[in-house]
């Protein structure tokens, strides 16, 4: 099982939804997807994209006092 | 995989083009297909070279207000139109040239930037790419 890390930290939209699409596509079923990034409706959306595809997120945490963001998908 | 997203893309604008591919990657990223039927002044921004030259829709002021947004816009890090267009080919998203502008214009298939153009269309091809979308927007 593969740990793959996305990391759009100062990208805006679309960036970090487009790359997160992308991680998908290049992981295998049951590899990790980390995805660090800044851009605050991305944090609310990538997990929207993943209900829709159904993917499971595993966790979603702030960090750096909530200027970053961490979000942990399961391909 | 009933879920799609068709754009007609009508004008050549840079904000518009910006709008057009920022939702059809946004499609793309949410696992949906998407495709963009490029027509009129839109299909300009398909010959070599001009995707990122389109004025601004509004206070584009001879280019000096298109020139400001444009500075506001690194500072924001938006993407490039060439990246985003990038992005859309590199998720699966398909491109459809209006065949009728390109006689109306007198545009050459040379002229164009041919390897994004998935199909050479008209109005058919579109209604065909539409009725089975569950969103169609024209810009």
């Amino acid at each position: 099982m593969a740990e793959l890390e996305v990391d759009v930290r100062g990208q805006t939209c679309p960036v970090p939804l487009v790359e997160c699409r992308k991680a998908f596509k290049k992981a295998s079923p049951g590899d990790l997807v980390i995805v660090k990034g800044t851009h605050p409706a991305s944090k609310k959306e990538i997990p929207m994209a993943c209900e829709a595809m159904g993917l499971e997120v595993l966790e979603i945490k702030d960090k750096e006092e909530g200027k970053e963001w961490e979000i942990k998908i399961r391909r | 995989m009933g879920d799609k997203a068709v754009i007609i893309l009508h004008s050549g604008d840079m904000d518009k083009v910006y709008s057009a591919l920022i939702i059809a990657n946004g499609a793309l990223a949410m696992g949906m297909e998407a495709s963009i039927y490029f027509t009129f002044w839109g299909l300009m921004r398909l010959k070599k070279g001009e995707l990122e030259k389109g004025p601004l829709s509004k206070m584009n002021m001879m280019g000096a207000g298109r020139q400001m947004i444009k500075q506001r816009m690194d500072k924001a890090h938006v993407a490039s139109l060439e990246k985003l267009m990038s992005d859309f080919k590199e998720l699966g998203g398909k491109i459809i040239a209006c065949e009728m502008t390109m006689e109306i214009m007198g545009i050459d298939k040379e002229e164009i930037q041919t390897e994004w153009v998935d199909e050479w269309g008209a109005v058919g091809t579109y209604i065909h790419e539409a009725k089975g979308a569950s969103i169609t927007l024209f810009i």
